[in-house]
């Protein structure tokens, strides 16, 4: 608890504590610790006068939040319109099995977090996987063994 | 003072008052389930449409978040505004149907048949308990919690806030789990006691009730 708060107090008083700034403080802690403690939550209730309540319904709102730990790497694949006509849900499909988990979910070793997200705005580059916050686009079931090997250039990768 | 018209009548209201207060002021009725006086306006179940005419043209606006101003022409029962309204009610009904108050309204306003899929939430999230919670007892444990589909009321992390006074405000302003609908089986999705396919007397829902069927009384759609 002690050393969350003080992250959290440190990150609120950087932003001098105004109350338009709850997205960009729970950002800078999600950035540092990886996600939203309930302790990390109740020091920025408590820092900021806001009801728990208020921060926690931000919190949960956006998908870029996510108040469970998550593995060391990230994997999202985007479901969006433009990435789901051209097969993101076969590619999700194949991240899942691959991994071993559902969407949403981390794999046992702490290794991976499977999300999805409902649009990057690379829909030209569809169907995209972002891994670490690396666009890979044009994204086939072949291509996600690439992706998981740690091959940093893979066949699709735009950058 | 602000002169507007409503239903025909001349009705004078006083700056910053709403449609739905500027109506009330002269006696006419308009239904809301979202609106609570002392309460901040919503505007969410948008069962209080109105239909504000415009030269040859009209449109529906909640009248509780509607400001009144100079030579506005409010319909507040016109055939568009009733259909709305029903069709709204099939809507909140088709979440909740097992409210009394939702299954009255209902049938006052004629409805006969949900046409949308059941879904037993027990919540229209007309956001009254948050409102309630955060403005009268100035206490602040309820919100909303997640989005989209998945949006319900709640508190932080599922735990009792530690704001919570216990005064059961937010029980006794929602309008779904106030009271519960006694019907068992319910006809395409209404109560068949509120659909008045029997009179009120012999009807053994509505002598059950302790409330009648609104200020209408007892009315027979069919």
């Amino acid at each position: 608890m002690a050393t969350t708060g003080h992250a959290a107090h440190r990150i609120i008083e950087k932003h001098a504590g105004a109350r338009d700034a709850l997205i960009p403080i729970l950002q800078d802690i999600q950035a540092e610790e990886g996600y939203l403690s309930q302790e990390a939550l109740e020091a920025v209730s408590e820092g900021m006068s806001i009801p728990l309540i208020q921060v926690y319904g931000v919190a949960t709102f956006f998908r870029a939040f996510s108040l469970e730990p998550r593995g060391r790497r990230v994997v999202c694949a985007c479901t969006g319109t433009a990435c789901h006509v051209r097969g993101a849900s076969a590619v999700l499909d194949e991240l899942e099995r691959q991994l071993g988990v559902c969407a949403g979910q981390t794999t046992g070793d702490g290794e991976y977090s499977l999300e999805t997200v409902n649009c990057l705005g690379a829909c030209a580059l569809g169907p995209v996987v972002v891994v670490d916050g690396i666009n890979h686009g044009h994204m086939t079931r072949a291509d996600v063994q690439h992706l998981l090997g740690g091959e940093p250039e893979s066949a699709g990768a735009d950058r | 003072m602000i002169e507007l018209t409503i239903d025909g009548a001349k009705v004078r209201a006083e700056e910053g008052m709403t449609v739905l207060e500027a109506a009330r002021t002269q006696g006419i009725v308009i239904p809301t389930l979202c609106h609570f006086d002392g309460l901040s306006p919503y505007g969410v179940c948008r069962v209080c449409v109105v239909e504000v005419v415009k030269g040859k043209r009209s449109s529906l606006e909640a009248s509780c978040t509607l400001p009144a101003s100079e030579g506005l022409v409010i319909r507040t029962g016109s055939p568009r505004v009733q259909r709305a309204r029903k069709v709204v009610m099939e809507l909140l009904l088709s979440t909740s149907p097992k409210s009394k108050l939702l299954q009255d309204m209902a049938a006052n306003m004629g409805v006969t048949k949900v046409r949308f899929q059941q879904k037993d939430r027990d919540c229209i999230l007309c956001g009254l308990c948050v409102r309630y919670c955060e403005q009268q007892m100035q206490s602040g444990g309820l919100g909303f919690v997640g989005r989209g589909v998945s949006r319900r009321v709640g508190t932080a992390f599922d735990e009792m806030p530690e704001e919570c006074r216990n005064c059961g405000g937010c029980e006794w302003v929602c309008p779904v789990c106030e009271q519960a609908c006694r019907a068992d089986d319910l006809i395409d999705g209404l109560c068949g006691g509120c659909l008045n396919a029997v009179p009120v007397e012999s009807c053994p829902i509505c002598t059950e009730c302790s409330q009648s069927v609104g200020a209408e009384g007892h009315r027979t759609f069919r």
